[in-house]
């Protein structure tokens, strides 16, 4: 009997054994998944909590309940993995034996890497929506703010969802026009980007989007800490920038025994090879979704378009052959920008958002790099297509290469992949 | 990627400016990309961080970031916003001749 350890029962982790689990005869492969907590979080509904469109019951499900039978459910925290030995210790000391293993464990904030972010200001005028509890604080924060200087600041990437801090910006100033005191509300996007996002064509439009809507850009801004007492953001090259509500994105990192394990980057996430997520120097740990050092967004959909490339992947290498199949860094997202509307994107790790259809070229219904209603709707009917249908395993209608057909090419599109930060 | 004459070397540059042929770089070529980006000296700290990336660049086959310097390098973050003003990641990496660090999106 072979054991597959699967670390992290988030989007990548329950999905893949929701996948793999009908695909390996029972009596040749055990399937065990680790967490360290009961509640399965439906992430993107967090950036729609501050604003009341969606509540707590909205994003939170049993973890266990979502693992398909077959599959053991263990929930504990990891201490560490012995490569040498095939094991991984849990936190109360048991012995977890494993033929492959697989890191699913995610990324996640850290309020704790800012000198002066994470005091007692921390949910009063500082504010995160990156977790359940941040953005469930921050909705009784926005509405209680009668006005003054509102300030987003992404700190540094990667983050999950990189898109998430610009939406955040859209929605809110679409929020307090709503409310009538748009006037009373100076908006400010804080980055250490050289504009509104990485990539050129989709930052080109996502500026001239904050800038129809005056909402002011810091870029080149590197926070180095937060005066928490002056409600001032400084960075390294002593610049400051006021605040009355801080929104801030918190430095983003893998887990912690990652880095115990001498598997990870400074952030915790693992080196892996990126066409087969293999970590580097061993043949049988595999990492998958955000947990993952990869040049792609951290995001639900290059997770679920990974475990699927991952998936036939693996049934060839569980029967001793070559993995044929490559991941190209597809990923996909609604960028919500407020009134009802969204944009959305879809790259890979060579070519950068392009203006166009998706998925039926020509067709649609969703418009690349453009403000639809539709694109609103599809993001929002994405939490029923998310419980139901991609958690489980089930086959979503989307390849998971990206294609070229329906995208308008540009020639400055393709690689080098060199955008970036400071 | 075109070819371009810096120090009077000829060298493959991306549409930045960054040069594309690890082996290509030199330390008398650092100086001109230096004075290129309106660093006029290279000091002792400059080629310890030039130093630091190039190795680093060799071993991990990707440019270090800012984080990754001030953790592994042990040049502090502050120190490399006065090294390399403003925009310390691409300007070092441009004067290491390495490619630009990649910002996941």
């Amino acid at each position: 009997m072979r054991k597959l350890v699967v670390l992290g029962a988030g989007t990548a982790g329950t999905t893949l054994v929701n996948k793999l689990r009908p695909k390996l005869a029972a009596d040749e492969w055990t399937i065990t998944v680790v967490d360290k907590d009961p509640d399965h979080l439906y992430q993107p509904g967090f950036l729609f909590i501050p604003f009341g469109t969606y509540q707590q019951k909205d994003v939170v499900r049993s973890r266990k309940g979502l693992i398909t039978d077959g599959v053991d459910y263990i929930e504990a925290a990891v201490e560490l993995i012995e490569p040498k030995d095939n094991r991984v210790e849990l936190a109360d000391g048991t012995d977890l034996g494993y033929d492959v293993l697989v890191i699913a464990t995610g990324t996640h904030p850290r309020p704790d890497q800012t000198p002066g972010l994470d005091g007692d200001e921390y949910g009063e005028t500082i504010h995160d929506f990156y977790s359940l509890e941040g953005a469930t604080a921050l909705a009784g924060a926005l509405e209680r703010f009668d006005g003054g200087r509102l300030v987003v600041n992404l700190i540094e990437l990667p983050i999950k969802c990189p898109v998430a801090p610009l939406e955040f910006t859209f929605l809110a100033e679409s929020h307090f026009r709503q409310r009538g005191m748009r006037d009373r509300v100076e908006i400010v996007f804080v980055t250490p980007l050289d504009g509104a996002f990485t990539k050129p064509i989709a930052s080109k439009r996502l500026g001239s989007m904050l800038d129809e809507r005056k909402i002011a850009v810091e870029t080149d801004f590197y926070l180095e800490r937060v005066d928490a007492e002056a409600k001032t953001l400084v960075s390294y090259d002593e610049r400051e920038v006021p605040y009355d509500l801080l929104v801030t994105v918190p430095v983003n990192m893998g887990a912690d025994f990652v880095a115990r394990s001498g598997l990870g980057d400074e952030l915790n996430h693992v080196y892996v090879e990126e066409g087969t997520f293999l970590a580097r120097d061993h043949d049988n740990i595999f990492a998958l979704g955000d947990a993952a050092n990869l040049p792609t967004s951290k995001a639900g959909s290059s997770a679920h378009f990974s475990v699927e490339v991952f998936v036939d992947n693996f049934l060839r290498y569980a029967d001793g052959e070559e993995m044929e199949e490559r991941f190209d860094g597809h990923a996909n997202c609604f960028v919500e920008s407020g009134d009802g509307k969204a944009l959305m994107i879809d790259f890979n790790y060579d070519t950068q958002p392009l203006p166009g259809k998706y998925p039926v070229p020509g067709v649609g219904p969703f418009s690349l790099l453009e403000e639809t209603t539709l694109n609103h709707l599809g993001k929002m009917a994405f939490k029923w297509t998310y419980w139901n249908v991609l958690l489980p395993g089930r086959n979503m209608p989307l390849p998971a290469h990206m294609s070229m057909a329906g995208k308008r090419q540009d020639p400055e599109s393709k690689r080098p992949n060199t955008q970036g930060g400071v | 990627m075109a070819v371009t004459a810096i120090a009077g070397k000829e060298v493959h540059v991306d549409d930045e400016g960054f040069l594309t042929e690890y082996d290509e770089w030199n330390a008398e070529l650092a100086t001109e990309l230096a004075a290129n980006i309106g660093i006029d000296e290279l000091t002792e700290d400059h080629l310890r961080v030039i130093a630091f990336l190039r190795d680093d660049y060799v071993d991990q086959g990707e440019t270090a970031t800012l984080r990754r310097v001030q953790k592994v390098g042990e040049i502090a973050t502050k120190e490399l916003f006065v090294l390399f003003p403003k925009k310390p990641a691409k300007k070092m990496a441009y004067v290491s001749g390495l490619p630009k660090p990649v910002g996941c999106i």
